[in-house]
């Protein structure tokens, strides 16, 4: 019998990978992109575990969304990375240092 | 055998290629590697989310994801020329640390859940009835439609966004200029120079040929 924490396990589990993807991927800005779309695909099974288990639809309606604006999100920040490499040559985040921030 | 047990085998072969497949994500040499990696976790996701009957994510997911989203990242890692053994330095010196902070955060919310508080919560009934589209789309266009108009309007402002961001102004090429040959004027084509006449000696003094500026600017 599948049961809530079965999922809500998963989503922490995927959400833990991205996070050390985060942390070990430190040059590659694709592979940060990449871990960025693991937690939403983590934070999303929650949703649909949720509002499969309570009987709610906001919960799939809300991933409905959270998809809409990681697609126009990971769009727009796969233009940055081509403007980034087109005029630095390079999609290293350590020299990716000029705004000082 | 029966079906919940058969589900649950489902579920933990889903579960199991998405989280490898997660892991392969974030380890791979290859940025291709990892891409074509995000795609198994995603489908293996779709499976996951089949099984929580949520038949129309899952789809989503598979075409949204799977379909334009990881094309649209194959597209970005082949067309950039990325020097492997650059970007992978630094990877064995955060590999510990990487690996402390997410075990830290994965206990941390294990503790949080609590495995078995949450076993109470076993599958009911559908909430959707038969259709999962129809119990989505109701909410959608009812309670929703005033962020389901937005979500449309984020996707144009992406696509325009994207476009602008990555259009390129080439110098030195001839292009035309649409808006100045509109406002272009007849002065700016014709110009009227008056050239005084030269006097000769033998012939006898002519009237300097004077074009007239209508008639010229009718041309």
């Amino acid at each position: 019998m599948i049961t809530l924490s079965h999922y809500i396990v998963l989503g922490a589990i995927l959400f833990c990978i991205a996070v050390a993807g985060l942390f070990i991927n430190r040059k590659n800005v694709i592979v940060l992109l990449m871990a960025i779309e693991l937690m939403l695909l983590a934070v999303n099974t929650n949703f649909v575990a949720f509002s499969r288990f309570f009987g709610d639809v906001g919960g799939q309606v809300f991933v409905f969304f959270i998809l809409t604006v990681a697609a126009a999100e990971s769009a727009i920040g796969l233009a940055i990375l081509v403007l980034l490499f087109r005029n630095r040559s390079t999609i290293n985040v350590a020299e990716i240092d000029s705004m000082k921030g | 055998m029966n079906t919940d047990l058969l589900q649950l085998i489902c579920f933990y072969l889903f579960a199991a290629v998405a989280v490898i497949g997660a892991l392969m994500v974030i380890t791979v040499k290859n940025s291709v590697h990892a891409v074509l990696s995000l795609v198994l976790t995603f489908f293996s996701m779709a499976c996951v989310w089949l099984l929580a009957e949520a038949e129309f994510l899952a789809v989503a997911l598979v075409v949204v994801y799977v379909g334009a989203v990881m094309v649209l990242f194959l597209f970005v890692v082949m067309m950039l020329d990325i020097k492997q053994e650059v970007v992978r330095e630094g990877f064995i010196r955060y590999l510990p640390v990487g690996i402390v902070v997410a075990v830290v955060m994965l206990v941390e919310m294990l503790a949080m859940i609590g495995v078995k508080a949450m076993h109470a919560h076993t599958l009911g009934p559908n909430p959707a009835g038969n259709s999962n589209v129809a119990w989505l789309g109701q909410a959608l266009y009812t309670d929703f439609l005033l962020p389901f108009e937005i979500a449309a309007v984020i996707l144009t402002v992406g696509i325009v966004a994207a476009v602008a961001l990555t259009l390129r102004q080439r110098v030195g090429v001839r292009h035309q200029s649409a808006a100045q040959q509109v406002v272009v004027q007849a002065t700016d084509r014709v110009r009227v120079i008056k050239v005084a006449s030269e006097q000769m000696a033998s012939v006898s003094p002519a009237p300097a040929p004077v074009v007239d500026p209508t008639q010229e600017n009718a041309k």
